[in-house]
């Protein structure tokens, strides 16, 4: 094939419209623009929080005043103005929902839209929801049936009030708000979230899932998740999010936060959509996510599972720390980016304690002119003995403008671990192309069917509903795209 | 006239490698299409299924009545031309079934018809499995990923009678195959073999042949047929050599 119409399939369909760019009129409650303390404090008032938190804030917003915002990632943006976004906006109504008829019908309409229904009859069985819109969590479903085992699925503020001790335990044991420049900024600001307990011995019976929207403008998302899973105990947990289509950037910075003790399981999946701004670039959101897994306990799993086709810069890097002995942490990755998008995301796998393993599978496609980067750490330390790492990083590249990057970090201070590290990196040839359309495929078909075909090993890891979503979002992001 | 080529002029990169080329194929005929390495066998395939890169400069290609060199690729393969391809391509993590089955919808859509149900579907792979002397595991495997020569001819053919086309061009598809690989694949064609579908067959040699007997031979030289005969033709190149055809050419 030549390379003109190489490229002119690759305009043509590497530019899928973003189908979730509407926006809702809604009523809001905003903070005043703009970080100070006095912001902080106001957040905390209106989310009528106890003491101990607002001082969990303040000291984390003094330390990120200290702070400088990080540089070496691979990735170039204007700086961001932190004084020209809103920190908290709320739909002006009231904030707890006795049923779902008391919902403002313009937000039920706008979860509606997304394929996401919070009636929970009409829910297809089998998965739990909760909704958050920009600062607030909407609306949780299924509570009643997760309180019968035990369970606590629940919105980030409500268990700051009716969970203090479990949520004071736990929040920042993982990603201390010292951790990096965003983790601080989250720490002072953040807004809702979820938050889920498994008790001892429980195998939660419904998938839990929290969808994320953005949708006042220049505002803010700052999320913080909190799983925690004791001795015995499963969770599988899928978070998806999406944003209206705007000319600004939008800033979404947060944190996921999971403990797993002795034998304890934790699937972690997201399918992350958020908007990426248009052709040329413009607007999208600035995705700074810092998420970590602790496997405390021993034999404890965790697997994080992600699908990341939105966000103008996604700057994300789900990591496990194994602490105890014969623990497991897994990362499967699926990044795609196209026209201007810009993706640095990876993992991080510390082992400490004895025999843990680790499995990174990454999988890069970069279209248009966007650049892909997988960025990974694995550290063993000298008592991690006999520990284990695979790490399969490749990078699929649709056209020959995109870049696709790999910066793997290998930290070895044993003698008795081993660890594997394969990387390729490959195109759609224009052989599979022709093949397929000799076969009746048309090309747009066929590049979603290679593409897919591509990331299949990480696909076949998301819960089946997700996975569908999945599939077609890979589709849609990618048609037509050759190399 | 199934399929009727008329004074076809094909070029790569603007060099002429088709250089007036006439053929004509009714339904029910098997047509070998024979000569020595690099006079335009393989390019004529792909001029016939329209890769992209193989520029008609001149001529028609007429099937079913209609001319086809406007089609794109898949227009034409839904139109129901298939190619067994000398160098069956891998798909890592498409499975056969997942690849079939959309080659199969992708048909019926041109068409104008529903997809066809699960269990249709797998009841047919199931039969034409058997034609060909599958192995049931090699469907669940990825595209060709990791088959051996044998198996990807195999599963060209068996491709091949899951879509059911008109007119099956088979290019260099005994190249590479050991004589039981190469018997199976000859079965495979022969029951496929009817009166409403016609084969093109190339080859540089003629031991296919000596399974799938052809009703016309033509000698493919420079471009251009140059000699057209029944089966014994065949027979007469694998004795005197395709230096009697240049010969001949030059004479």
């Amino acid at each position: 094939m030549d390379t003109n119409t190489n490229n002119n399939i690759l305009d043509e369909v590497t530019q899928g419209e973003y189908k979730y760019g509407f926006y809702t009129d809604i009523e809001n409650v905003m903070a005043p623009l703009g970080l100070d303390e006095s912001t902080v404090r106001f957040i905390s008032e209106k989310k009528q929080e106890p003491e101990w938190m607002l001082e969990f804030r303040l000291k984390a917003f003094r330390h990120w005043q200290s702070l400088t915002e990080p540089e070496w990632a691979h990735i170039t943006y204007q700086k961001i103005d932190y004084q020209s976004i809103y920190y908290y906006a709320a739909p002006k109504k009231k904030k707890e929902y006795e049923s779902l008829d008391e919902v403002d019908p313009e937000l039920l309409e706008t979860f509606n839209k997304l394929g996401i229904s919070l009636d929970e009859q009409k829910r297809l069985s089998g998965v739990a929801v909760d909704a958050v819109i920009d600062s607030v969590s909407v609306k949780t479903t299924f509570q009643d049936t997760l309180a019968k085992h035990g369970i606590i699925f629940c919105a980030f503020s409500e268990a700051v009030r009716e969970h203090p001790e479990l949520v004071k335990k736990y929040m920042g044991s993982v990603v201390p708000y010292t951790d990096n420049y965003f983790a601080a900024l989250n720490s002072a600001v953040f807004s809702d979230g979820s938050f889920c307990f498994i008790p001892k011995g429980v195998r939660c019976p419904l998938e839990l899932s929290t969808y994320f929207r953005i949708n006042a403008a220049n505002t803010g998302q700052f999320e913080r998740t909190l799983i925690v899973a004791e001795e015995g105990s499963y969770v599988s947990y899928m978070e998806g999010c999406t944003a209206p289509m705007r000319d600004e950037n939008q800033l979404h910075a947060a944190i996921v936060e999971i403990v797993a003790m002795d034998d304890a399981e934790v699937k972690y999946s997201t399918v992350q959509n958020w908007y990426p701004g248009d052709k040329q670039g413009k607007g999208g959101v600035y995705n700074f996510v810092t998420k970590r897994g602790l496997c405390k306990g021993k034999r404890s799993k965790i697997a994080w599972t992600q699908v990341e086709t939105g966000s103008a810069i996604t700057w994300k890097y789900p990591s496990c720390v194994l602490m105890g002995d014969n623990s497991i942490g897994e990362f499967y990755s699926v990044a795609v980016t196209n026209n201007m998008q810009q993706a640095d995301t990876g993992t991080k796998m510390i082992h400490i304690g004895k025999n843990t393993r680790s499995t990174i599978i990454s999988k890069g496609i970069s279209a248009g002119r966007s650049n892909n980067t997988y960025r990974g750490l694995v550290k063993i330390l000298p008592g991690a003995v006999n520990s284990r790492n695979f790490s399969q990083c490749d990078s699929l590249l649709l056209g020959d403008k995109c870049g696709a990057h790999t910066f793997p970090y290998i930290q070895a201070k044993n003698e008795s671990s081993i660890i594997e590290h394969e990387a390729t990196t490959s195109k759609i040839s224009e052989d599979q192309l022709f093949y397929c359309n000799q076969r009746g495929i048309d090309t747009e078909k066929a590049i979603g069917l290679i593409v897919n075909g591509y990331a299949k090993e990480v696909l076949n890891k998301l819960p089946m509903e997700f996975a569908v979503e999945a599939q077609k979002l890979l589709s849609i992001t990618l048609e037509g795209s050759v190399g | 006239m199934l399929l009727n080529i008329k004074n076809l002029h094909v070029s790569i990169d603007g060099k002429e490698i088709i250089k007036g080329l006439n053929l004509g194929v009714n339904s029910g005929e098997v047509h070998a299409i024979m000569g020595p390495n690099g006079t335009g066998k393989s390019t004529l395939a792909a001029a016939i299924t329209g890769r992209d890169g193989y520029e008609i400069t001149e001529g028609e290609i007429w099937f079913k009545g209609k001319n086809i060199v406007e089609l794109s690729a898949e227009e034409r393969a839904n139109e129901g031309i298939f190619l067994s391809f000398q160098y069956p391509v891998e798909i890592p993590g498409v499975s056969m079934t997942n690849f079939m089955r959309t080659a199969v919808n992708a048909r019926r859509e041109y068409h104008k018809q529903p997809p066809m149900p699960a269990g249709e579907f797998l009841k047919m792979m199931e039969e034409k499995k058997n034609l060909v002397e599958i192995h049931a595991k090699l469907t669940n495997r990825s595209v060709n990923e990791g088959f051996s020569g044998g198996e990807k001819k195999k599963n060209e053919i068996f491709q091949m009678a899951m879509l059911e086309p008109t007119l099956a061009i088979l290019d260099e598809t005994d190249s590479g195959l050991d004589i039981d690989a190469l018997k199976v694949v000859a079965k495979g064609v022969n029951q496929l073999r009817s009166k409403d579908n016609a084969f093109v067959i190339i080859t540089h040699y003629q031991r296919l042949l000596d399974h799938i007997t052809p009703d016309f031979v033509h000698v493919l030289y420079d471009g251009k047929i140059v000699k057209t005969g029944g089966k014994n033709l065949a027979l007469e190149l694998e004795e005197r050599g395709y230096e009697w055809i240049k010969d001949h050419q030059l004479a």
